[in-house]
């Protein structure tokens, strides 16, 4: 038995809370509308469907929540957030207005769809404004709580959906905690969303902590402080490993770790227009995101050496 | 419909842009919504600085937000913010900046200043009304027929046609300041798409508030609503 992949936990649990509180509604534009059938005729005023606008799905979520509504706008990455970017920052963030964004297709899951339905660069953009929540989980089963504490919440949030996933979930995740699922003396590797299995397979042999987020806005600096305490070194090693643009945060891990002597490498989709299609393997191999890749760049950045495990 | 404890009437406004300005005279393309605003504050929109907060309040939302001291003006006779605030237009912490802040200025619904983005919002704001219920209400949106060029108008104005929204308003300050201009007319822009409109003298107190109440006499609203106000060219 397959379990429900993230898109269809993402509408199961969006229908629920158009259920149980009148305020939400969810905007769309054309996509996932199959999934919000059955909804759509029970609210029939809370599920609106724009047509093939993107601008115009983020500017109705601001101008509902100005009017006290709990909006849910859910469309393909590069739509919902690059394409509809002005509208993100002005109708919601400047009006003091606040939303639930919820996307698909992440940063290549759609390969041979190429560089138009891909957004690496999502995360960067949402990550311009202030105040906003980014979740990236990393199995369907984390997706119901991380959309359902949200919608409860006051402030806007980005919820990054993926095929891409890792075999378990990781519940203790959603609380937006880093959850530590291994410990280590060499290094801290903090890995994102579902680059966690890719992640833990890259560093089976590798003396190093490896702590799992799920949620990357607001960063949890206390957690990664404390994992940098107790490697015990006069530098920390870390790695920061992210489905999304390499780098997006690394600026949270120097803040973090700003009176503490520190290297980092930060892993993620390269700055490259790459014109390729075949699979999302394929491209995390020409990213160095693959497991194999991944465990190069990590060994090099320690130096080959006091890494095996004693 | 407002009665100012100010005791302020249209006569007043003058007075109240210059002690914005500076300026003792007040070009007519510097105003061209001042008679739209006043006749929408002073006969038409049933919110007041004491109900704005009220979930049944009309809302009004100025989208072409540049140049919007002839709104100020408007609020402050109104009695919306003090009229001693006038003078620190634009000052460093003034609530009056040259483009409205609706977290600075009691009585702003939106924050506006890029074009194109008011009308997408109104229409948010009247699906959010009729969801919650709240069939009285008016969201009325005040847009430059330069404004129009934005794409994102457009967007809203074929989605409000395609679903009926009749608790929408456009009015579209026509000064004729598009570059490319409007071939077939502002109008026939909303009427293809299922609007009714009407288009009046933007100077003409009586026709602008025959115009703008028309949806509210109506019984069983089902379509938006244009009023395109001509005014005198902005160049001449």
């Amino acid at each position: 038995m397959t379990a429900p992949d993230m898109r269809t936990t993402f509408a199961a649990v969006a229908s629920e809370l158009l259920d149980a509180d009148r305020r939400v509604a969810v905007v769309l534009a054309d996509i996932s509308t199959d999934r919000f059938e059955d909804a759509a005729r029970r609210h029939p005023d809370r599920v609106i469907n724009v047509g093939i606008r993107e601008p115009l799905m983020v500017s109705v979520a601001g101008g509902l929540a100005l009017t006290g509504m709990r909006p849910i706008a859910h469309s393909y990455a590069p739509f919902l957030i690059e394409r509809s970017f002005e509208q993100i920052k002005l109708d919601l963030s400047h009006q003091d207005a606040s939303a639930v964004l919820v996307s698909v297709g992440a940063s290549y899951d759609w390969t041979e769809g190429g560089r138009t339905h891909q957004a690496p660069g999502d995360v960067a953009l949402i990550d311009t404004l202030p105040g906003w929540a980014i979740h990236v989980p990393g199995h369907a089963d984390e997706v119901a709580e991380l959309l359902r504490s949200a919608v409860r919440d006051s402030r806007s949030a980005y919820i990054r959906l993926s095929t891409r996933s890792n075999a378990e979930a990781r519940p203790a995740a959603t609380s937006g905690a880093l959850d530590v699922v291994r410990r280590g003396e060499r290094a801290v590797v903090v890995a994102v969303g579902p680059m966690l299995d890719p992640v833990l397979r890259a560093t089976a042999d590798l003396d190093v902590s490896v702590a799992y987020a799920a949620t990357v806005r607001p960063f949890d600096l206390a957690g990664l402080r404390q994992l940098a305490e107790v490697t015990a070194r006069g530098v920390v090693d870390v790695v920061l490993v992210e489905p999304y643009l390499a780098g997006t945060s690394s600026r949270l891990v120097a803040e973090a770790l700003v009176d503490r002597p520190h290297r980092l490498l930060p892993l993620g989709v390269g700055r490259i227009e790459l014109r390729r299609y075949g699979t999302p393997e394929d491209h995390d191999a020409l990213y160095g995101l693959d497991p194999a890749g991944l465990r190069r760049s990590i060994v090099d950045f320690l130096d080959g050496s006091s890494v095996q495990v004693a | 419909m407002t009665t100012s404890e100010l005791g302020l009437d249209y006569a007043d406004l003058p007075r109240l842009l210059t002690m914005m300005t500076g300026d003792e005279k007040h070009d007519a393309s510097a105003t061209s919504t001042l008679d739209v605003l006043w006749v929408l504050y002073d006969r038409v929109l049933r919110v007041s600085p004491a109900t704005i907060d009220d979930p049944t309040r009309d809302r009004f939302l100025l989208s072409k937000g540049h140049g919007p001291m002839a709104y100020y003006a408007v609020l402050a006779a109104k009695g919306f913010f003090p009229t001693e605030w006038l003078p620190r237009f634009g000052a460093f912490d003034s609530a009056l900046g040259y483009h409205p802040d609706r977290v600075l200025i009691p009585g702003v619904e939106i924050s506006s200043g890029s074009l194109g983005h008011g009308l997408p919002l109104g229409v948010g704001m009247a699906l959010g009304l009729r969801a919650q219920g709240l069939t009285s209400p008016r969201v009325v949106v005040l847009v430059g027929d330069a404004e129009l060029d934005e794409g994102t108008n457009h967007e809203a104005i074929a989605y409000a046609g395609a679903v009926g929204l009749g608790n929408l308003t456009t009015v579209v300050v026509d000064n004729q300041s598009a570059t490319h201009g409007w071939p077939g007319g502002i109008a026939s822009r909303f009427s293809v798409n299922g609007w009714t409109t009407a288009t009046v003298d933007g100077r003409d107190h009586d026709a602008l508030e025959d115009a703008l109440l028309a949806p509210v006499t109506s019984a069983d609203r089902r379509q938006p609503h244009v009023v395109v106000a001509v005014v005198e060219p902005k160049f001449g």
